[in-house]
C-alpha cells in the first residue's frame, strides 16, 4: 500500500466510516472503505444500487446530508489534507474548485435560469482572476474542448435549449474548467445512449488524461469499467469487497460476487451461444442494510459459503499482487485460476 | 417461420404526433415518431426492436397493441387486421396481447395487494372469481417464482426484481399469444435482470408466445431476441436474424451502435466514438436517409432520396444506399475500430 502514497497520489482515503441514522435504525451506508487515486489515473466505483458508492462520492466532498448522514470515522487526505478535518468555508473552498462532480442528471449541477456561458465563467473565476472577458473567452474554449458545436451560440443558451447529450458535455466543461486534482463521476453516462455515452466517456478520458486529473468513476456498468478503468473497486453492502487493475479483475476475479456480476451479464459478443441460452444468475437480492446478516454480506447468495463466512467477517487480503479480495476463499480460488 | 402464417404482421404503420403551438393551439409541425415500420413476429419468436432514445420503439410497441392509435397501417393479429376494429370489436384480441413496461413500481397500484394485481384481469375479463381466480393467481405466482403466500403483501413489500415478476405474472394471466416487454429490465440491478431475463425465457419455451422485446442495452436484446430490428427516427433501418445482424452489420448506423457498446474487456478498449452529434428532431426529420447527417458514407444521393428496406444476404434487410440490393455490402473495413 505505501507505493500508493507517492507524490503522485491526489486523494487518499483511509477507513471511511459514513452512517445513516434512519427510522429503521442505524446503517453503515459506507463501512472501512479505503482507496486512493492517483494523477492521471482513473479509479472506477462498482456494485450494485444501494451498496454505497454515491455516498462514499459524497463524503469526499463531504455532502452528505447531515441528518441522517454522519462521516463518523476515517480520513480524506486531498493533496495532503485531510478534507474531514477542515472548516465549512475551507471546505467550500475546495469543492468545484480542486474537486470537481459530474452526476447521472446534468441538471441537477446546472442552474436552469443561468447561461452556460456564465455558469462556467464562475468555474474559470473560482480559480483563476481574470477579466469577465477573459473569462468568457475561457469558458467558449472548454464548450469547443467538450466538442459543443457553435460553441459561442451555445454559451448565449440556457440548459433547457441543450439536448441531454450537450448538457452532459456542458456540465463536463464546467466541472474542469477550474481544473480540478480530482473529478468525480457518478454514473456519468447511465441516462444517455450508447452512443451518446461512447461520446462522453472518450471525452471526459481524454481530458482527464490531458490534464492530469485524477478520475473516481462511478458506474454499475462492467463494460465502462473495462473501457475506462486503470483501477477498480467492488463494492457489496458498503464495503470493499475486491481492489484490482483492470485488468488483473477481468482476467482472474477473486470475490464471488464479482464472478457472479461478470457472468450473469449477457455479452453481445458471445454470440456462439445459442440465443435462448439461460444466463447465470446471483440468486436472491441485496440485503437491506439495517438487517446485515453476521459474517460475510454476500453468504447467503454464495455458492462458495462454507460455515465460518456466516460467523466472522472475512478481511480484504492482498491475495495475489496488487489485488485484495474479502472473501475467506478468495485464496483458493487464485490457485485454481 | 415464414413457411406460416406470423402471429403479428405490421405493415407500414404511421404513428404522427402534432406540434402545436402559439396562443390558439394551432398546429406548428409533426412529429413522426414512427413513419412506415413494417415487420413480421413468428409463434414463439422474439423480435428484438433497438435504437436510441425516442426513436419511436415504445410508440411501435404502444401502436401495436393499439394503446396508442395508428396514423395509418395494417396490424395483424393471426391474419385479422386491428387496426381499424372499434373498441368493442378490439376487445377478444386484448386478451392476447400484453405488455410488461420498464417501471415495476408505477405500474403497479399501491393500495392493491400483489393477488389481486395479478388477478384483476381475470375478474375484468370475467373469466374467473372467487376460489378459481384465487387458485390460477396462485398457479402464476409460481410460475414467475414468487411464492403464493406472498399474494397477499403489497407492492412496496416487494423488492424491483419481485414487482417486475408481478408485472409478468398479471401480463400472464389472461393467457396471451403475444407479450410487449418495453425495457422490462432496465430499472433492475444487473444480478436481478438475469434472473428476470431468464424467467422470459423459460416462460417463452413453456408457452411458445412471443416476444416483441425493447431494451436500450444491445447485449440484453442480443441476448433474448431471435431476429433483431434497429430503428432511427421512426423507420427500421435494418432487420435480420440476431446472429447475422451482430456478426455482419450492414447500415453504418447500426455499426456505430454495435461499436458504442462498452465491452466488459479491458484488453479489447476500443473508445473512439463512431457517429458525432445527436439524433436530428423527429419534428422535421432530415429528408432523405435521415442518418445523412451523422454518416461518414452519406453520399450526395443520401441526401435526397430514401433509401428502402431491401434484402443483403439471407433473412437480412437493410436500408441504405451502399447495399444494391443483391447482398453485396459495400467495404465497411474501415469501420474496424482503432
Ligand atoms: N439521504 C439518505 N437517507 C437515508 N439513507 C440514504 C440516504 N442516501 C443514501 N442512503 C442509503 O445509503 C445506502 C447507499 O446509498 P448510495 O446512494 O451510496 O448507493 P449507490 O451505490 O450509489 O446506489 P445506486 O447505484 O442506486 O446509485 C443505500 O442503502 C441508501 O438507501
Ligand atoms: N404523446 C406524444 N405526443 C407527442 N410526441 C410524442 C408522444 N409520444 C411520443 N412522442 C414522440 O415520439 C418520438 C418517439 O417516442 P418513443 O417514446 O416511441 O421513443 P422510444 O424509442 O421509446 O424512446 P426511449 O428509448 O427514450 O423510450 C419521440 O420524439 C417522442 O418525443
Ligand atoms: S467469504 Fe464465504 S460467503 Fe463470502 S464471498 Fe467468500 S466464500 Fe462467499
Ligand atoms: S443511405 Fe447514405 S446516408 Fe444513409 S446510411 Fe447509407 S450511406 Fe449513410
Ligand atoms: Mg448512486
Ligand atoms: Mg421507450
Amino acid at each position: 500500500m505505501s507505493e500508493a502514497k507517492t507524490a503522485e497520489t491526489v486523494l487518499d482515503v483511509r477507513n471511511l466510516q459514513t452512517v445513516f441514522f434512519t427510522n429503521s435504525g442505524l446503517f453503515r451506508a459506507v463501512d472501512d472503505v479505503s482507496f486512493s487515486v492517483r494523477r492521471g489515473e482513473t479509479l472506477a466505483i462498482v456494485g450494485e444500487s444501494g451498496c454505497g458508492k454515491s455516498v462514499s462520492a459524497l463524503s469526499i466532498v463531504r455532502l452528505v446530508p447531515d441528518p441522517p448522514g454522519r462521516i463518523v470515522g476515517g480520513s480524506v487526505t486531498l493533496e495532503g489534507t485531510d478534507l474531514l478535518k477542515l472548516d465549512d468555508a475551507a471546505m467550500r473552498a475546495v469543492r468545484g474548485n480542486r474537486i470537481s462532480m459530474i452526476f447521472q442528471e446534468p441538471m441537477t449541477s446546472l442552474n436552469p435560469v443561468m447561461r452556460i456561458g456564465d455558469q462556467i465563467v464562475e468555474a474559470v473565476r473560482l480559480h483563476q482572476k481574470v477579466s469577465s472577458k477573459e473569462a468568457w473567452k475561457q469558458a467558449v474554449d472548454m464548450l469547443r474542448l467538450v466538442r459543443i458545436p457553435e460553441p459561442e451560440r451555445r454559451a448565449q443558451e440556457y440548459p433547457h435549449q441543450l439536448s441531454g447529450g450537450m448538457r452532459q458535455r456542458a456540465m463536463i466543461a464546467m466541472a474542469l474548467a477550474c481544473r480540478p486534482a480530482l473529478l468525480i463521476a457518478d454514473e456519468p453516462t447511465t441516462a444517455l445512449d450508447v452512443t451518446i455515452q461512447a461520446q462522453i466517456l472518450a471525452l471526459i478520458v481524454d481530458l482527464q488524461q490531458r490534464l492530469g486529473t485524477g478520475l473516481i468513476l462511478i458506474t454499475h456498468d462492467l463494460g465502462v469499467v473495462a473501457q475506462t478503468a486503470q483501477r477498480v473497486i467492488v463494492m457489496y453492502a458498503g464495503k470493499k469487497v475486491e481492489e484490482a487493475t483492470v485488468e488483473s479483475l477481468f482476467e482472474t476475479p477473486l470475490h464471488p460476487y464479482t464472478r457472479g456480476l461478470m457472468a450473469s451479464m449477457p455479452a453481445v459478443i458471445a454470440l456462439g451461444a445459442k440465443s435462448d441460452a439461460r444466463l447465470a444468475e446471483i440468486p436472491g437480492m441485496v440485503p437491506s442494510l439495517t438487517n446485515l446478516p453476521p459474517g460475510c454480506a454476500f453468504a447467503p447468495r454464495c455458492k462458495l459459503a462454507v460455515d465460518r463466512c456466516r460467523q466472522e467477517y472475512p478481511p480484504l487480503d492482498e491475495v495475489k499482487p496488487n489485488h485484495w479480495a474479502a472473501c475467506w476463499r478468495a485464496g483458493e480460488m487464485a490457485e485454481a485460476s | 417461420m415464414t413457411e406460416h402464417r406470423p402471429l403479428l404482421e405490421v405493415t407500414d404503420l404511421v404513428k404522427h404526433y402534432a406540434v402545436r403551438g402559439g396562443v390558439l393551439r394551432r398546429q406548428v409541425g409533426t412529429v413522426h415518431a414512427v413513419d412506415g415500420v413494417s415487420f413480421s413476429l413468428g409463434a414463439g419468436e422474439t423480435l428484438g426492436l433497438v435504437g436510441e432514445s425516442g426513436c419511436g420503439k415504445s410508440t411501435v410497441a404502444r401502436t401495436v397493441l393499439r394503446l396508442v392509435e395508428p396514423t395509418s397501417g395494417a396490424i395483424k393479429l393471426d391474419g385479422e387486421d386491428i387496426a381499424p376494429l372499434s373498441k368493442t370489436a378490439l376487445r377478444p384480441y386484448r386478451r392476447s396481447m400484453q405488455i410488461v413496461f420498464q417501471d415495476p413500481f408505477a405500474s403497479l397500484n399501491p393500495r392493491m395487494t400483489a393477488g389481486d394485481i395479478v388477478g384483476e384481469p381475470l375478474s375484468v375479463h370475467g373469466i374467473a372469481t372467487g376460489a378459481k381466480k384465487q387458485e390460477r393467481v396462485a398457479e402464476l405466482f409460481q410460475q414467475v417464482g414468487l411464492r403464493p403466500d406472498q399474494m397477499k403483501n403489497f407492492p412496496h413489500q416487494f423488492s424491483g426484481g419481485q414487482r417486475q415478476r408481478i408485472c409478468i405474472a398479471r401480463a400472464l394471466s389472461l393467457g396471451p399469444r403475444l407479450i410487449v416487454c418495453d425495457e422490462p429490465v432496465s430499472a433492475l440491478d444487473v444480478s436481478i435482470q438475469a434472473q428476470v431475463i431468464n424467467l422470459l425465457i423459460d416462460l417463452q419455451r413453456k408457452q411458445n408466445f412471443s416476444y416483441l422485446f425493447i431494451a436500450h442495452d444491445l447485449a440484453v436484446v442480443a441476448h433474448i431476441s431471435h431476429r433483431v430490428a434497429v430503428m432511427y427516427l421512426g423507420r427500421i433501418v435494418e432487420i435480420a436474424d440476431k446472429h447475422e445482424l451482430f456478426a455482419n452489420p450492414r447500415h453504418p448506423y447500426t455499426q456505430a451502435l454495435l461499436a458504442s457498446v462498452p465491452i466488459a474487456d479491458p484488453k479489447a478498449r476500443r473508445i473512439a466514438p463512431l457517429i458525432d452529434g445527436d439524433v436530428p428532431s423527429p419534428i422535421n426529420p432530415p429528408p432523405g436517409c435521415a442518418f445523412h447527417t451523422r454518416c461518414r458514407y452519406a453520399m450526395d444521393r443520401c441526401k435526397t432520396e430514401r433509401p428502402a428496406l431491401q434484402a443483403a444476404g439471407t433473412a437480412h434487410q437493410v436500408a441504405c444506399w451502399l447495399n444494391d440490393g443483391t447482398g453485396q455490402a459495400a467495404s465497411y473495413s474501415t469501420f474496424v475500430p482503432a
